[in-house]
């Protein structure tokens, strides 16, 4: 497993700080969303990201704007590294008109065209293909684009990925296959979902379809940073697909009100120690990059950021029952 | 036809029924394996499989990789050899990636082989909406399945039912899709027989008889449905019937109720078009056209993705809206 002195890292102190932000921000609006959830305040499902922040942040902070993303039912990491708006994502967790599908997706089907992310998605390995198609896409324009899709570990079980990475493999494609590693596929274990071969380093899977394998400790922004970028300057080059295992773990559930019976003892508290939202706050004021006071004025303005959201999310109207119709059909209406 | 043997009796839900129903038809036949994403241990999204696991052993309460099409396909295969595999699918809405091995192979393997080889496995399924969720975690999507020749389709509304119902599609020699109304998983109780009973596939039930119109539904929007019934009770006399198996469906029954009202109303939660009430509808036309005296109303949900919150009480069929289905038809 790959650390960050593995790779050739460009990172300014500007941008360990942009990092360490990023990563705060999804901890904080991950950590309000959980509160409003138990309150009720948010209905239906809600798959939390916290402990996988530097898997997000890294990966992103590798893209440019013209490249495109697919996310997962833990999406909410992804959509705020790639600069989705705060407040708008909140009124769509709380199901309101000023959401971003107009409160018709939830927290499971963010999406924003502007910001090429073709969306979260509540099927199981479901955003693979479809950022294959972005990818063939990018290709056949003679662009220079690139298409990640972040997926977890239970999502290389699906025959989805299996077919999309072949797609790859054949056509050479610029696609960037980022697994995260969370150790759980829902609630059961990685020993209990692959072969032994591949629980050691599950970028095997992408072995027979020529991928570019690399393996990463994905509690390790810099390190997360520094494998995307060579996948994506492989793919931006012409030098095909890539798969990256990130090795991260789950602070919460599967989803929130998930029992969590199947963590062993002291499992968590060692993961805990790695924690990315403790250990690089830590390591950039020890360098200098950042002081203890401008961190927590950093803190101090992302809280009031996600309460602010939270306050738009909550004032904002919910959508008229017409609304169900608009965007069904392009003749219909639709989405500006 | 049904077989109850002991008149001990449980009081269960309907999540509780499905695990009570699974439990008896485990012990009584070795061959019966449950398997799916989270059924061991955790028990399943709903804990329809609690405890299973602890009684029946690893080796009968398989926890899977997130693989719905192997799931189903090594079910069929499993079948195919003299097993009763009764795979869980966590949502319908996961369904799909598995829709090519239920509908390819499941539906068709006693035909292809003409007989040589049967699929007797039960597909299991939560649906249907009413928990606050999006899309996939909502949605009804039974007639898909209906539209496949070779399959039988099962919707229960009442904890004595799943368990009837659940153990005769276990019995059955042909693969039967099985679909659980979640929204009713835990909403009331009923006495359930302790010993395994089953409850015939194929049969409606008439759950209130009435004279001035016939209301056909299933599932979740049985309970609405007799509860409009209450509502008009006095002014509209309503027949309630609650179709359970759709697919065969209970042509006989249908006919026979509305050959006594002329007059019909069918309440589904699925999209209206292409949903069964056109089915049901037909089957009337062609058997009892002239006993008809209004158009048939379809209450249902709408030709959209199943909703987030905001717009689902908009969405599902709920007494007030039935109520004035069931005028509708009545004042013709």
């Amino acid at each position: 497993m790959n650390s960050a002195s593995e790779y050739d890292l460009d990172l300014s102190d500007e941008d360990r700080i942009e990092l360490l932000r990023t990563m705060r921000r999804i901890r904080e609006f991950e950590s309000t969303v959980q509160n409003k959830f138990a309150d009720a305040e948010i209905p239906g499902f809600l798959h939390l990201y916290i402990g996988q922040e530097a898997i997000a942040a890294g990966v992103c902070h590798a893209l440019d704007e013209r490249d495109h993303l697919t996310s997962t039912h833990r999406g909410h990491g992804h959509c705020i590294a790639r600069g989705l708006a705060t407040d708008r994502m909140a009124a769509e967790l709380y199901g309101k008109e000023t959401g971003y599908c107009r409160g018709k997706g939830g927290s499971m089907h963010i999406a924003d065209v502007e910001a090429g992310m073709l969306g979260a998605n509540g099927i199981v390995a479901g955003g693979i293909p479809i950022a294959c198609g972005a990818a063939v896409s990018a290709q056949m324009r003679d662009s220079d684009e690139v298409a990640v899709s972040f997926f977890g570990d239970g999502a290389l079980s699906e025959g989805a990925f299996h077919e999309s990475f072949n797609l790859a493999g054949t056509w050479n494609l610029p696609l960037v296959g980022i697994i995260e590693n969370n150790q759980y596929g829902e609630m059961t274990g990685l020993d209990e979902q692959h072969p032994p071969a591949a629980l050691d380093d599950l970028t095997i899977y992408g072995e027979p379809y020529g991928a570019a394998r690399d393996r990463v400790d994905g509690m390790d922004v810099e390190a997360v940073y520094g494998a995307a970028k060579q996948a994506v300057e492989r793919g931006r080059t012409g030098g095909g697909p890539s798969l990256v295992e990130c090795v991260a773990y789950r602070f919460e559930g599967h989803h929130e009100g998930d029992s969590q019976f199947y963590r062993d003892e002291g499992e968590y508290d060692e993961w805990k120690q790695k924690d990315p939202l403790l250990t690089y706050p830590e390591k950039l004021i020890d360098e200098g990059v950042i002081t203890e006071e401008e961190y927590a004025e950093m803190e101090a303005g992302i809280e009031t950021e996600i309460e602010e959201a939270i306050e738009f999310a909550r004032e904002s109207d919910l959508p008229d029952p017409s609304e169900a119709y608009e965007g069904l059909y392009s003749e219909g209406g639709g989405h500006a | 036809m049904s077989q109850t043997t002991d008149t001990q009796t449980d009081s269960l839900t309907l999540v509780q029924a499905v695990r009570d129903g699974l439990r008896g038809e485990m012990a009584r036949d070795d061959s019966v394996i449950v398997m799916g994403e989270d059924v061991g241990e955790n028990g399943g999204v709903f804990r329809a499989t609690q405890g299973l696991i602890d009684e029946f052993g690893e080796e009968r309460v398989v926890d899977t990789p997130l693989a719905e099409s192997g799931i189903v396909g090594t079910a069929i295969g499993m079948a195919a050899y003299g097993m009763r595999p009764v795979p869980e699918i966590q949502f319908m809405g996961f369904v799909y990636p598995a829709f090519d091995q239920i509908v390819s192979h499941a539906a068709r393997l006693r035909t292809r082989s003409r007989g040589a080889f049967t699929c007797p496995m039960v597909v299991r399924a939560p649906y249907g909406g009413g928990i606050r969720a999006p899309e996939h975690h909502s949605e009804s999507k039974e007639a898909f399945f209906v539209h496949e020749p070779g399959l039988k389709v099962v919707i229960p509304s009442t904890p004595y039912d799943t368990k009837g119902l659940l153990a005769a599609a276990i019995r059955d020699p042909d693969p039967v899709v099985f679909l659980e109304p979640k929204l009713i998983y835990r909403a009331f109780r009923e006495e359930v027989p302790a010993d395994p009973y089953t409850v015939e596939l194929g049969e409606a039930a008439v759950r209130r008889e009435g004279s001035d119109v016939s209301v056909f539904t299933w599932g979740a929007m049985t309970r609405p449905t007799m509860e409009a019934a209450e509502n008009l009770a006095g002014d509209v006399d309503v027949e309630v019937v609650d179709l359970r198996t759709l697919s065969p469906l209970d042509e006989e029954t249908i006919v026979e109720s509305f050959k006594k009202t002329g007059r019909a109303v069918v309440v589904h939660e699925a999209p209206k078009t292409g949903g069964l009430a056109g089915e049901v509808i037909a089957t009337i036309q062609e058997e009892a056209l002239l006993y008809q005296e209004a158009p048939i109303e379809r209450v249902t949900g709408f030709d959209v993705p199943y909703p987030l919150y905001a717009l689902e009480d908009y969405y599902l069929p709920e007494p007030a809206r039935i109520e004035d289905g069931i005028r509708d038809v009545v004042e013709f």
